[in-house]
């Protein structure tokens, strides 16, 4: 489905370059679902964007279901990690959730069920009348994503998209989004810095190096059963992936046991 | 108690401050300070001015003003705005052009008044240039800066969702843009009250508050006339600003809601 292959971004150039990504190669299968956690200031939101076609890298490429991305490819959501700013102020969240699906064959009734559905999914069927600014961050957040989850992409890149709500709506959305990706086959790459819901989340976890950055790690993650907030966390396969991707954050060597690279 | 709280209201205390400063004149003009003959009688402006309201030449000349005002306002928005949208999306076309719009901007419109009186024969019409001339300049000011604040991340959505440029600009520079053309406009409106007042005293004309200006200053009480009819001026453009005000605060609330808060 996504293949990166030796993808390369400097910002600037001459003195003051930064050089944000070294060399990522990363494929990602139809319906799977990749965590990608790194220090912060790393490059994730870099890479993100390079993979949405918001970017053009300064080396290698990405290939998205065999077309190199050039511009923002077709069936694509991003859910953007400056959430509020990605929201437009001049329309009510419904119409805000139900703009992109302008862009799908379906009338305007259509488009509005499938806006109150996505945001019935994320508990805020009362707010589609409000403004996003008359929301607090947590909802607002909440709202890009059913913006997301309505559009049904094939790809579904979020960006630390469970940043900045509290813990049980964070594991409400986790939840969720392991729920919708089974629905409808999306294949999705979240960007977080939290390593437990990288596990908890992902059926693969890469791991980042500091800037500029590398790929340390890709771990899978095979966890038995259906994902449950209190038993898959307590469940040492769990743990020991935990201690194993906090240490590749951390720049520490893996243990020999693990299945990094 | 009730004292404070009539303070607390803003048009109430433009009232007074306005009824203070008629008190004070009216007095120096009593008290023989300033004689009535050289400064006449704030009652006796003020009454001139009543009158005037039911006077049917002064009326007519007031609408035709009004007219001019709002044809060149309209023409001024049809013209600046697309104009605007052309410079802030084309760098190139902004850059080639900047210098010449940097040089023109500080020309005042009036000084131009020789030029368009050679250049038109119609009154009407070299009014109506002037005032879009004059009145460009706020809107397409305020519609390029308004285009430079579009949030990039905005736009970014969008275009993630696979929506192209003029989609963009349709749905997001557009409405984004939208708050600080009408503040362009509502300078706008000023600058043309102004602009078609001084363009028929200065080059007259058949009708305007301007040519009635030119016309009773031959009458014995000229100044009466002048200052009740400046009053009137003052009323329009304040009734007219006010009313713009509204307008914003209400179909922008979005923008001046998200303002206060940050
Ligand atoms: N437009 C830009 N111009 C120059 N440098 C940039 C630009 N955008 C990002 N950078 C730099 O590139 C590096 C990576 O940025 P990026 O936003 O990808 O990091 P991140 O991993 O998403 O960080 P965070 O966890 O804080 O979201 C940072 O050091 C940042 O300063
Ligand atoms: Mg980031």
């Amino acid at each position: 489905m996504l293949e990166i292959s030796n993808l390369t971004h400097t910002y600037g150039s001459g003195p003051s370059a930064h050089n944000a990504l070294d060399g990522i190669d990363l494929t990602v299968a139809e319906g799977e679902l990749v965590c990608i956690v790194g220090p912060s200031g790393c490059g994730k939101s870099t890479l993100l964007r390079s993979i949405a076609g918001l970017l053009r890298p300064t080396g290698g490429q990405v290939v998205l279901n065999g077309s190199p991305v050039e511009q923002t490819p077709d069936n694509l959501a991003v859910v953007f990690q400056d959430y509020s700013r990605s929201l437009f102020p001049w329309m009510s969240v419904a119409d805000n959730v139900s703009l992109p699906l302008r862009r799908k064959a379906m009338d305007k009734k259509q488009r509005k069920d499938a806006a109150l559905e996505a945001l019935e999914q994320v508990g805020l069927e009362s707010a589609g009348a409000k403004y996003p600014w008359q929301l607090s961050g947590g909802m607002q957040q909440r709202v890009s994503i059913a913006r997301a989850l309505a559009y049904r992409p094939a790809l579904l890149l979020m960006d630390e998209p469970f940043g900045s709500v509290d813990a049980q709506t964070r594991e409400e959305l986790e939840d969720l989004t392991l729920r919708v990706r089974g629905h409808h086959n999306m294949t999705i790459v979240l960007i977080t810095h939290d390593i437990d819901e990288s596990v908890y989340v992902g059926d693969r976890v890469v791991v980042l190096s500091k800037a500029p950055a590398g790929i340390v790690g890709d771990l899978r993650v095979d966890l038995p059963g259906p994902r449950d907030q209190i038993t898959t966390r307590e469940h040492p396969d769990f743990v020991h992936l935990r201690a194993e991707v906090g240490r590749l954050v951390r720049g520490m060597r893996s243990q020999p046991a693990s299945a990094s690279q | 108690m009730i004292g404070r709280r009539l303070l607390d209201s803003k048009p109430l205390c433009g009232a007074l401050g306005a009824a203070g400063l008629f008190c004070v004149l009216e007095a120096t003009g009593r008290t023989g300070l300033i004689s009535p003959i050289v400064f006449p009688l704030a009652s006796t402006v003020l009454g001139r001015a009543v009158e005037l309201a039911t006077d049917v030449d002064f009326l007519l000349d007031v609408v035709s003003t009004l007219g001019a005002w709002a044809l060149g306002l309209l023409l001024t928005v049809v013209i600046a705005v697309p104009a605007g949208f052309v410079l802030g999306t084309l760098p190139r076309a902004e850059s080639a052009l900047r210098p010449i719009l940097e040089f023109l901007r500080p020309i005042p419109s009036l000084a131009l008044i020789p030029l368009a009186l050679a250049l038109f024969s119609d009154k009407f019409d070299m009014k109506i240039t002037l005032i879009v001339y004059a009145a460009t300049w706020p809107v397409l000011m305020n519609t390029l800066y308004g285009l430079k604040d579009v949030d990039p991340l905005a736009k970014e959505t969008l275009r993630s969702f696979g929506f192209g440029p003029l989609a963009v600009l349709w749905r997001v520079s557009l409405p984004s843009t939208a708050p600080f053309v009408a503040t362009g406009v509502r300078l706008a409106s000023a600058i043309a009250l102004i602009v078609a007042i001084s363009v028929e005293l200065l080059a007259g004309g058949s009708d305007g508050i301007g040519v009635f200006l030119i016309e009773v200053g031959g009458s014995p009480d000229a100044m009466v006339y002048i200052i009740a009819t400046a009053i009137w001026a003052g009323v329009i453009g304040l009734v007219s600003d006010s009313l713009f005000v509204l307008a914003e605060r209400r179909i922008f609330r979005w923008h001046t809601a998200r303002t206060e808060v940050v």
